[in-house]
Formats: structure tokens, C-alpha cells, sequence
């Protein structure tokens, strides 16, 4: 399987080479590469259907236990079916569409990319792996949202797909590290007798919160929903393909392969319920207003999103079935929809769903695949889609307690989808022809051909529910619940509840598309507004962190030298104290003292010159103290016997003080300008400074020096030396390396002297 | 081989900026050393990584004068790949100078100061000896300031003042550090530092010190509260010079302090190493904040430095060996994609004339190669995967929730989607967004100017890094084994003490 993912990728990478010469066919020859994929795949739809799980593993990162380990068992295969099938149609499709687009060569790169990594996804095995591929799909899905990178609203709503899943992309890392530390492992496959354990370990509350906050930005539920009806500003394949589809399925995906090793517990049940149920009827209430088709369509995507998860939820071997059936059913009636909207922006030039109708005899055979299409998205008998919807009410009537509840939400949020799917798949077509921006005609076969296979298919499905979905629906079952359905599909149960309620959604969203305006219109006159919109909470925390980071970076990095001197000092002086003063003693260390005269002598000249520094208000007394000061540093060496850094200490003195006084010349009038705070602030940080100095070093003349050094320098440096001169030759032999760096130093000040005084290159940015 | 070969990385930078300096007027020169210099630095790296990984620590006594009584220079798995990306980054500059340097500034010795430069650097990192390591700080600061403010503008110089006096600061601690130091343990050679700390008895005295060690270091890799002169310095020099700093000088400043917290000061863990952490984490908010907040290319990046220096800093404060191993394991990242993010930012200055988000645009409608070029490092940076960056941010928070750290856990990630977060920044101002100049396809003059192979020259060290970030991506496993071996030998002094010492 590996090289499968290998070949995706390189395919991906050629397409901008081979894009050019071949644009007019380039469809077709896209649409290889997915089915290439896809018959490699279903070539095993036996063995797996059978009861097989095929493992393989290729080493990566062996010593971090992540490797490539890849499992096809009911559960991916059949997400491997999906996105793959449906990757053909969008590919051919795509040729097609996007060839008056600028650059349409990486809409395909990014696209290849996004199909392969979706595959190796749904088929790792290895949390971190398939965590690689779940990051790649968001940001191919940032690349394709971004694609008409021209608008402003294509940039903005890129970034806000990619910050929403890329945040819950990292929770969701957390939260598998978290996982693997309980069982040692990064294989999901090895979780699976650990349910137990995992439910009892202390971290198991962080690690559902974690993963589930992944798989819910990722899948786009309730209170993370906004970013899909936004990323509608990609390119049309990409919203039929990526955010319906396949990448927005990927967090229920998610859900269900961990279900085995995290569910059973009333917090994931519970939590998965009830965001998928609120997604489920939010999302369809959101679609009231809306106009535009591809709108339309998400805000129905996000509803049928909430009720798969909250299908998830349930958790009965009912609830998984009908989970199945209607990821299959919308993944073919949502797809196919989304190309019909393109179909009509592409060939009328417009989205807008008022400004459509009557199409039906310029577009006849979109005009069938939308109402095959729509046929099943509502739900009518004999489309998959039907059966879907009946297995998923028989499913919610099942839960104890909230059951009719859940089913009479249900229906609203069904209803309203069939009000949508009224407005996009027969509205466009039926009634009056209106006029529209470009003359409509029929689309190329490459467009029209993809949906009408997938809406055909659907049909199939529903007549023939068990060879197409039945064989694989208890493999993939075992996959999420460790149980065998034994319950088979039936398109006709026969005069139930459930049929009465499937009549009911009907009548209800056939109800609410004539009256549509009406309701909108007393909603208005209610005053009832959405008073939950989580975009502008988005909003707010990223104009809110803009805000803090401004105003943290103005304090900080002010652009004052002498503050950020301050900083430095006071957090040297305050954090080495604290160290400090866990000496027990310090005020009462005792190094041996015993001062002469002329130590002393010197010492009150210094305090006394250092004054004179502070308090003078002429410069040239400043320097004069600074030179006193040295000096007398300088007489210390000597009455320590040290008369080479006497010298030293009285060349640079003078140096110092005569390059002050030439530069003084060179400065403006002496003024003075710190106020007295600042003045108060500089004096005791100062003194602290000093005082924190004297004490360490008052307190390291107290302890006895144990050095091997001195001795043996005393030893060796005329034997090994060949020098009276100790210093010397510690400079010369036994440290010679710190010499050869310091002569280094003084040549770069050389050079750099005379590079900076002779080169004054023009400031670009004046 | 013998061992003297540890000491090339340190004198042959020497020997090439000599040499340039003896044809001071030949600019051509001054290239061609430079270059073939960089190229030989790599080799010899390499051979002592080699040898390193062969044979273990490798210790040079220089004068043959006995440790501790002479200066050591060692090389231990840690020096040896720093030493090695060092010559990387030095040779990919080579490159790139050629490339992007004016003439003014090629000929005011640009690439001796390169050299002496990179001698400094190589010094610090195969230093064993704490005074020395001093010295060899003294080197980097004077020939970067120069390099700094080469050329003279207005703005390099308001930013090489900050550079230097903040950076003479931590060099007037870090040697009354070792002043202090010294007269608690009576010597300057690291190992026997390592030997005798765990035998003095002044531990309160010997955190006190190792608190200024920390400053000092602190602010050369720019941790907070320490990190004003990058921001204030990095985006006035040639971008050349501004890359290879980004990629190598704060690193230093990181290895100091993974050095000597690691082998030197372990005697008090629960207060320096809780300070670390705690710098850690505002390092990384701080940065990535500073860098939401800035609307100019370099100055995004410059920002991201500090906050990515938190990540390697945490690593060291976790103290475990997983999350030295990823500490490393980030630095190696690091240098490679910030030095190639700078790179970047150099093309598309010289392409469209200005660092502004604000007035550049539409490039990558026209150069998709070199938006890729961009996009590798940037999402290398901000850890998302296959790329180099996060793999290294994985080993980091891994550690991290080993040791139930939640709340850096938390902290770390939120960075990680701020990251993220101006990468796409500069991307959709720089690269998506149209030119905001109006004509479809602007070009700046100079860029119409510039010679075909000087634009090779360019573009190649950028692909060189890009390659190396997609190579240690896709093939992490002996990259993460060198780091986890690293961090073995440091945490394990003994084997550092036995081998710098002779002891058996």
C-alpha cells in the first residue's frame, strides 16, 4: 500500500509538466490516477469482505514508534472506495472546469496531493502516520480554499479552514501522544483490548476532549461549523470533493476507528450525541437564508455531518449500520450535487438560486442527474438515500429516552434539507426559464458524465442495496463496534413509523419551500436572530490576540536601549539573589580582612571620585572622575604585586579618558535629562547590582581556593615554559589559544574600524 | 587521523581570512577562498563528525599542556553536528554572498569578517574550557557587529548599537561568571568544572553563579527576558548577514546553555531548570506575539527565532534524555529553515525591492518555484508534518507529556498554530495576494540587472537547505538517533569527564 501512496504523490508532482501539452484531454488523463488507485483497491474488496485485515508495515521512525503501518480492513476500504470513486468523477470533471482557470496545472498538484494523503489516512494504522496524512489534507485543503488567491475572501477563508483544523490537528496530536502513553504504543490496532484500560486511566477525560476537538474542527460540527460554508470560495470540484465529500468526513472517520479503544463511556457517547445533534438541526436552521447554491449545499453538508456523528453516538449495532449507509448515499448524492451547481455557474454564470429556473431544456441530462440526485439527498424510495434515512430514524427511535426527541429534531433538520435540495436540484431546472448572465447550454461530457455514474449509482444502490453495500457494511462494523451486524439492508420495510415519518419530512420540506419567505419574513418580525455565531467568537480571538501581541510587543521591544539594559540587569540581580538567599549566613560571612593604610586610602578616593561622576553636571568632570577611578584600580594591582596589569590598567585608562574628551566636541550642549524618578530608578538598580556583586564576591574570599592551577603553573612555567614570567606565559604557552582568539579580536576591530569609517553605503529605505 | 584534526574547524577559518587579507583589493579572491574555504570547513566537519560517531569523544590538548591545566578542545557528538551545520550554513552563505552582496561591501572585506565569524562560532562549540568559550564569544561578537554594521546606513547602525551593548553586557556577566566561578572551584576546564561541582559545598553560591551564567548565555539566544537586541538588529544588515545570524549566532547562545546545564550545573535542577522552563515558555509566547504583530518579512522572522528558541530551551529544562534529544534535534531543524527563510526573503526583496508585506505581492502567481522554496521552510517552522520542524516539535511535546507538563504542553501548541499563523501571513501578503504596485508582473530594476549565474547563485543554497529540511523530514530515524545519542553523552557526563581528563 505504500507504494500505491508513493505513486500518488510522484503523479501529483508531475502534473505540472505534462499539464500544457496535453490540457484538452487532461481530464481523462487525471481521472486514471484515482481509478488506478481505486482498482488496486477494490481488487481486495473480497478478501476484505471475507473477514480478512490486510497489514503492512514499512519502518519510518522506528526508535519513535512511528512507522508506516498501513490496515485495510471494512472501515477503510470502504472510505478508500469513497474517496477514490468519487476522485475520478471530480478529477474528470475538473479537466474540464478548471481550464480557463490561471494555473489550473497546480490545482491539480494540490489535489493529487490531497486524494493520496486522504488514502494513506483512512488506511494508517499508526496514530502519528495518520496524523501526517490528517495534516496534509488541511493544508492541500488551504492551498485548493485559497486557490482564487486574488480574493481577498479566498485568502481570508483559507486561513480560517487552516487555523481551525490545524488547531484541532494539534489536540489532536496531544491527545494520541497522550493514548500511546497508556499502552505503549502508537498502533491503533494495539488499543484494541485495552478499552478497559484506557476508560480507567487518569488521563482518559484529556485524551477524549483532545481527540474529539480534532475530529469535530476537522468534520466541521457545532461550535467549529463555520469554517465549511466559507470554504466555499474554492474552486467548485474542490467543495464537491473536499468539503462534502471525503476531508470533512475525515473527523467522523476519526470517531469511528477510535470507537473501539475510547468508546463505551457515557462522556463519549454523550459528547458525540449531543454536538452531533446540535449540528444536525443548527446547520439546516442556517440554510434559511441563503440564496447561493454552493451555500445551500454546505449548510445541508454540516446537517448530515451533525447526523452521522450523533449516529456515532448512539453507538447501536443500528445507529453504526445506518451510519454507513448514509455516508455512502450522501457522499454519492452530495458530490453529484455540488458538480450540478458548478454545471450551472459554469454554463449560466451564476450561483444565485433566484436568479435560476427553467433550465430543463437547455441542460436536459443535468436536468436528470440533479433529480436522481435530489431524489436521493430527500430521501425517496427506491434511491440509497432513502434507505439511508429510513435505517438512520429507525436508529434515533431506538435511543432510550430522548428517541422521539432526537426523531422530531431529526425531521426538522431533514426537512430542511429537502427545502434546499428543492431550491438546488429542481428550482434551476423547472418553471419559468429566467434569464441568466451567460446563454446556458448544455455542459461537455467530461462535466456530466461523472455525476450522472455517481447519481445512477445511487439508484443502484437503493435497488440493490446488498450487493453494492451489504457485503463490506459487517466488516466495517467489527471496524468500529468489535460486533457483527446481522442486520440486512432492505430497501422495503414495509407500512411503518418510520415510513410515516420519512412522508412527514417530505410533506414538512415540501411545506417550508413554498412558505419560505413567509416564515423568514415573521422570523424577522419576531426579532429572531441567530444569537450563536462562533464565526464572530473566531473573529474575536484572532482580533484579540492581534491586539494583545501589539501591545505586549510596544511594551517590550520599545526601542529603548537603556530600558532593555534595565530588563537585563534586573532580572540578572533579581533571579541569581534568589539563589542567594537560601544561604543561611550570607550577612555573616567573615572573609579575612585585614586593610592597610593605603588600601583604604585608595578606596575612599574611588567612592569619593565616583560621586563626583554622578553628581557633576559637566562632562569633562564625568571623565575626569571615570580616569580617577581607573587609576586607582590601577594602584591596587600594584600594591597586589601585579605590576603588568598596572600598566595595562593605566595605557587604557589614559586611552579611555583622552577619546572621551575628543569625542566630547563632537556632542551637543550638556543638558540634563532625566527626572528625578528615573534618576531614583538608575540608583538603585545600580547599587543593587554592585551590592549583589560585593556580596558574591566578599563570600568567595571567604572560602578557601583549592586550585591545582596555580601550583602548577609556578611549577612548570620556566621548565615547560622556558619564561620567569608567569602571566606571560599563561598568556604565551599554557593559554595560547585565548591569546590567538584576542590578537583575532583586535584585527576584526581593526578592519572594522577602517571598513566603517571609509564605507557609507547609500539607506535604501530612506 | 589523529585528534588534532578537532582544531581545523577553529584554524583553517583563521587561515582563509588571512589569506584574504593578504590579496586585500582582489575581490575575486576574496570569493574564491571564501567559497573553497567553506567547502574544505564542511569536509574536515564532517571527517570529525565521523570520527566522533566512530571512536566517541574526541579531545584535543592544546600545547599538550595537560587538562585542566591547559586549554581542551573537544568534540563530542553535540560539538561534532554543530560543528557540521555550522559549515553548512557557512557554505550555503558562501553562495548565497556571491549572489546578493554589493560590490561596496565585498570589497570592504565582507568575506574575511565571514570567516573570522565563522571561526568564532566554531570555537564556541569545541571549546572545553569556560574561559576560553569567553574568548571565542569576544570573536563572534566583534566580527558579527562589524558585519553588522558594514556599509554604514542609518538603520544598521541604530540596530549594531543595540547589538553591541546588550551583547557586551552578557559578555561583562558571563566573564564575571567565570571570575566567580573560578574562585569557588579553582578551575576553568569544563570537565573538571563537572568533576569537582558535585563535591563544593557552596551550592547556594554555585546557583547564584550559574544564574548569571544563564543570563549571559540567555541573552546571547535571545530567551526572554533577554532577546531585545534581535529584534531591534536582525533586519538592518544585508540579508546575507541577517540569514547566517539567524541560522547560527543564537544557537550558540542555546549550545552554551545546553553545555553547561547539562554537564556543568545539575546540582541544583529544581530551581535553574524550573527557570528555564519558565523562560521557555514566555520565550515562545513572547516571540510568536511579537511576530503576529510585525508587517515586514524580516522582522515576522526575526521574531520567530525567539519564539523558536523557547522550544529548544523547554527541551533542555524538561531534562529528560528524550527532550535534550529533542532540543537538539529542534536546533538542527532550525538553523536550516531559518537560515533558508531569510534566504527567501532576500529573492523576493531583490525581485520586488522591498521587505513590506504591504508592498509585495503576486509572486508566487509568477514564480510557483520559488513559492515552494518558500512554503518548505515556512511549514518546516511551523511543524507541520513531514517536515524537518515537526518531527522536532513531536519529540519536544512528547517529553513534555511524559513528564506532565500540561501546561507547557498547551503553550507549546498554541505557538505552534501562531506560527503557523504568520507563516501564512507572510504567504498570502507576499506570495498570493496580487501586487499591490498595480502592474501584473512587477520587477524591481536591480533584479533586471543582476547576472544569470549570480541568480544560480542564489537560488542554489536555497534549494540545498530546502533539500536538507524534506531529507531530515522523510528520513528522520538516524537524525533523531544522532540527537538521542547526543543527549545521552550529555546527560551522562561521565563519559565527557573521562575522556577531556584521561581518566580511565
Amino acid at each position: 500500500m505504500l507504494n500505491l501512496i508513493l505513486i500518488g504523490f510522484a503523479a501529483s508532482a508531475i502534473a505540472p509538466f505534462i499539464y500544457k501539452p496535453l490540457k484538452n484531454y487532461f481530464g481523462w488523463i487525471a481521472a486514471t490516477f484515482p481509478l488506478y488507485i481505486f482498482l488496486s483497491f477494490i481488487s481486495r474488496y473480497n478478501q476484505i469482505a471475507g473477514g480478512d485485515i490486510i497489514r503492512e508495515t514499512f519502518n519510518w521512525i522506528p526508535s519513535l514508534g512511528i512507522n508506516f503501518t498501513f490496515l485495510l480492513d471494512g472501515l477503510s476500504l470502504t472510505f478508500v472506495l469513497i474517496i477514490t470513486l468519487i476522485g475520478v468523477v471530480v478529477f474528470l470533471y475538473a479537466g474540464a472546469y478548471m481550464k480557463d482557470y490561471d494555473h489550473a496545472d497546480r490545482f491539480f498538484v494540490y489535489i493529487g496531493i490531497f486524494m493520496t494523503s486522504m488514502v494513506g489516512m483512512v488506511i494508517s494504522d499508526n496514530m502519528i502516520t495518520l496524523f501526517v496524512f490528517w495534516e496534509l489534507t488541511s493544508i492541500t485543503s488551504y492551498l485548493l480554499i485559497g486557490f482564487n488567491h486574488h480574493k481577498e475572501k479566498s485568502r481570508k477563508y483559507a486561513l480560517q479552514a487552516l487555523l481551525v483544523t490545524g488547531g484541532g490537528g494539534l489536540a489532536l496530536m496531544a491527545g494520541f501522544i497522550l493514548l500511546s502513553q497508556i499502552s505503549g504504543s502508537l498502533e491503533i490496532s494495539s488499543l484494541y483490548d485495552l478499552n478497559e484500560t484506557i476508560r480507567n486511566a487518569p488521563t482518559y477525560t484529556a485524551i477524549v476532549i483532545l481527540v474529539l476537538i480534532g475530529a469535530f474542527t476537522k468534520s466541521a460540527q457545532f461550535p467549529f461549523q463555520f469554517w465549511l460554508p466559507n470554504a466555499m470560495e474554492a474552486p467548485t470540484p474542490v467543495s464537491a470533493y473536499l468539503h462534502s465529500a471525503t476531508m470533512v468526513k475525515a473527523g467522523i472517520y476519526l470517531i469511528a476507528r477510535m470507537n473501539h479503544s475510547l468508546g463505551g463511556s457515557a462522556l463519549w457517547q454523550d459528547t458525540i450525541l449531543i454536538v452531533g445533534a446540535i449540528t444536525m438541526l443548527f446547520a439546516a436552521t442556517l440554510s434559511f437564508n441563503q440564496m447561493d447554491l454552493k451555500k445551500l449545499l454546505a449548510y445541508s453538508t454540516l446537517s448530515v455531518l451533525g447526523t452521522l456523528t450523533m449516529l456515532l453516538g448512539i453507538g447501536s449495532k443500528l445507529a453504526i449500520k445506518a451510519f454507513f449507509i448514509y455516508i455512502i448515499a450522501h457522499s454519492l448524492y452530495k458530490g453529484t450535487l455540488f458538480l450540478v451547481a458548478g454545471i450551472l455557474d459554469h454554463e449560466t454564470g451564476t450561483r444565485d438560486v433566484s436568479k435560476l429556473g427553467g433550465l430543463r431544456k437547455h441542460l436536459p441530462i443535468t436536468t436528470v442527474i440533479a433529480a436522481l440526485a435530489s431524489f436521493s439527498m430527500m430521501g425517496i424510495i427506491p434511491l440509497v438515500g432513502f434507505i439511508g434515512k429510513e435505517t438512520v430514524y429507525s436508529a434515533i427511535l431506538e435511543v432510550d429516552y430522548w428517541g422521539l426527541f432526537l426523531l422530531s429534531i431529526s425531521v426538522i433538520a431533514n426537512a430542511l434539507i429537502v427545502m434546499i435540495t428543492i431550491l438546488v436540484g429542481f428550482k434551476p431546472f423547472w418553471g419559468k426559464l429566467l434569464s441568466t448572465p451567460k446563454a446556458p447550454h448544455e455542459a461537455p461530457i467530461k462535466m456530466w458524465l461523472g455525476p450522472l455514474a455517481l447519481a445512477v449509482l445511487g439508484l443502484l444502490m437503493g435497488i440493490f442495496p446488498n450487493v453494492f453495500i451489504g457485503r463490506l457494511l459487517d466488516q466495517s462494523a467489527i471496524s468500529i463496534i468489535s460486533e457483527k451486524l446481522e442486520l440486512p439492508i432492505k430497501l422495503w420495510h414495509g407500512f411503518n413509523f418510520v415510513l410515516l415519518m420519512s412522508f412527514v419530512t417530505l410533506l414538512l420540506g415540501v411545506g417550508v419551500y413554498y412558505f419560505r419567505t413567509k416564515i423568514l419574513h415573521i422570523a424577522q418580525n419576531l426579532k429572531i436572530k441567530n444569537i450563536f455565531k462562533p464565526s464572530e467568537w473566531y473573529e474575536f480571538l484572532l482580533n484579540g490576540m492581534m491586539s494583545f501581541a501589539k501591545l505586549q510587543t510596544k511594551v517590550l521591544q520599545n526601542g529603548y536601549l537603556r530600558n532593555y539594559i534595565i530588563f537585563i540587569l534586573v532580572t540578572a540581580v533579581s533571579l541569581a539573589s534568589l539563589a542567594l538567599f537560601k544561604v543561611e549566613n550570607l550577612f555573616r560571612i567573615t572573609p579575612d580582612f585585614s586593610i592597610t593604610f593605603y588600601e583604604s586610602a585608595i578606596v575612599i578616593i574611588i567612592v569619593l571620585a565616583t560621586f563626583m561622576v554622578i553628581i557633576s553636571d559637566s562632562r569633562l568632570k564625568s571623565i575626569v572622575g571615570i580616569g580617577v577611578v581607573g587609576f586607582t584600580m590601577g594602584i591596587i594591582f600594584i600594591i597586589h604585586s601585579a605590576p603588568d596589569l598596572a600598566l595595562t590598567t593605566f595605557a587604557i585608562e589614559t586611552l579611555t579618558v583622552i577619546l572621551f574628551v575628543l569625542v566630547l566636541y563632537k556632542l551637543p550642549k550638556f543638558l540634563p535629562f532625566s527626572k528625578s524618578y528615573s534618576r531614583l530608578r538608575d540608583i538603585i538598580i545600580a547599587s543593587s547590582v554592585g551590592l549583589f556583586m560585593t556580596l558574591v564576591v566578599l563570600y568567595i574570599t571567604s572560602i578557601e581556593l583549592q586550585s591545582e592551577l596555580k601550583k602548577f603553573y609556578t611549577d612548570n612555567s620556566v621548565p615547560g615554559g622556558k619564561g620567569r614570567n608567569v602571566v606571560n606565559v599563561i598568556l604565551v604557552d599554557f593559554r595560547a589559544i585565548d591569546t590567538l582568539g584576542e590578537i583575532t579580536v583586535l584585527a576584526i576591530a581593526a578592519i572594522g574600524v577602517f571598513a566603517l569609517l571609509k564605507l557609507k553605503l547609500e539607506d535604501r529605505n530612506k | 587521523m589523529t585528534n588534532q584534526i578537532i582544531i581545523l574547524p577553529i584554524i583553517l577559518p583563521l587561515i582563509f581570512a588571512v589569506t584574504m587579507l593578504f590579496f586585500w583589493k582582489s575581490v575575486k579572491i576574496h570569493r574564491y577562498v571564501n567559497l573553497i574555504g567553506s567547502t574544505i570547513s564542511l569536509v574536515v566537519s564532517v571527517i570529525i563528525m565521523i570520527q566522533v560517531l566512530s571512536d566517541g569523544i574526541i579531545s584535543l590538548q592544546v600545547g599538550s599542556w595537560q587538562a585542566p591545566f591547559g586549554i581542551s578542545i573537544v568534540a563530542d557528538l553535540l560539538s561534532a553536528v554543530m560543528i557540521v551545520i555550522t559549515a553548512v550554513i557557512g557554505f550555503a552563505t558562501a553562495l548565497y554572498s556571491i549572489g546578493t552582496i554589493d560590490p561596496g561591501r565585498e570589497k570592504f572585506l565582507y568575506y574575511p569578517l565571514l570567516q573570522f565569524l565563522l571561526m568564532g562560532i566554531n570555537g564556541a562549540f569545541l571549546t572545553g574550557d569556560i574561559f576560553n568559550l569567553y574568548v571565542w564569544f569576544e570573536v563572534m561578537l566583534i566580527s558579527s557587529f562589524v558585519l553588522l554594521a558594514l556599509g554604514g546606513t542609518r538603520g544598521q547602525f541604530e540596530g549594531a548599537i543595540k547589538y553591541v551593548t546588550l551583547n557586551l553586557l552578557s559578555s561583562a556577566i558571563f566573564l564575571a561568571a567565570v571570575g566567580i566561578l573560578y574562585g569557588i572551584a579553582g578551575t576553568l576546564n569544563m570537565a573538571d568544572l563537572a568533576r569537582r561541582i558535585p563535591f563544593i559545598e557552596q551550592k547556594e553560591l554555585l546557583t547564584a553563579v550559574s544564574v548569571l551564567f544563564m543570563i549571559a548565555f540567555g541573552v546571547k539566544a535571545a530567551i526572554f527576558p533577554l532577546f531585545f537586541w534581535l529584534p531591534a538588529s536582525y533586519h538592518t544588515p544585508p540579508v546575507a548577514v541577517s540569514a547566517i545570524f539567524a541560522g547560527l549566532l543564537t544557537k550558540v547562545g542555546v549550545y552554551a546553555l545546553i553545555r553547561f546545564f547539562t554537564t556543568i550545573f545539575v546540582h541544583d535542577i529544581g530551581f535553574t531548570h524550573n527557570l528555564l522552563l519558565i523562560s521557555a515558555a514566555l520565550t515562545m509566547l513572547t516571540g510568536v506575539l511579537g511576530a503576529a504583530a510585525q508587517s515586514d518579512f524580516r522582522k515576522i522572522l526575526s521574531f520567530h527565532i525567539i519564539s523558536q528558541i523557547g522550544y529548544m530551551i523547554l527541551g533542555l529544562a524538561l531534562f529528560s534524555p528524550l527532550a535534550i534529544a529533542g532540543a537538539i534535534f529542534y536546533i538542527i531543524h532550525h538553523i536550516i529553515v531559518k537560515t533558508n527563510l531569510f534566504f527567501v526573503s532576500g529573492v523576493v526583496d531583490k525581485l520586488k525591492g522591498s521587505y513590506d508585506l504591504g508592498k509585495l505581492g503576486g509572486v508566487y502567481k509568477y514564480y510557483p518555484i520559488l513559492g515552494l522554496l518558500f512554503l518548505i521552510p515556512a511549514l518546516s517552522l511551523a511543524g507541520i508534518p513531514p517536515l524537518s520542524g515537526f518531527w522536532a516539535k513531536f519529540v519536544v511535546i512528547k517529553a513534555s507529556l511524559e513528564i506532565k507538563e500540561y501546561l507547557i504542553v498547551g503553550i507549546a501548541l498554541l505557538v505552534g498554530l501562531l506560527t503557523l499563523f504568520s507563516m501564512t501571513k507572510i504567504w498570502n501578503e507576499v506570495f498570493w495576494k496580487d501586487d499591490p504596485k498595480g502592474s501584473e508582473n512587477y520587477i524591481d530594476e536591480s533584479y533586471k540587472q543582476i547576472s544569470t549565474v549570480k541568480k544560480y547563485l542564489m537560488f542554489a543554497p536555497i534549494i540545498l537547505l530546502a533539500l536538507i529540511t524534506i531529507v531530515i523530514g522523510f528520513y528522520a530515524e538516524p537524525f533523531f538517533n544522532y540527537a538521542n545519542a547526543a543527549a545521552e553523552q550529555l546527560i551522562d557526563s561521565s563519559t565527557y569527564i573521562n575522556s577531556v581528563l584521561g581518566l580511565k
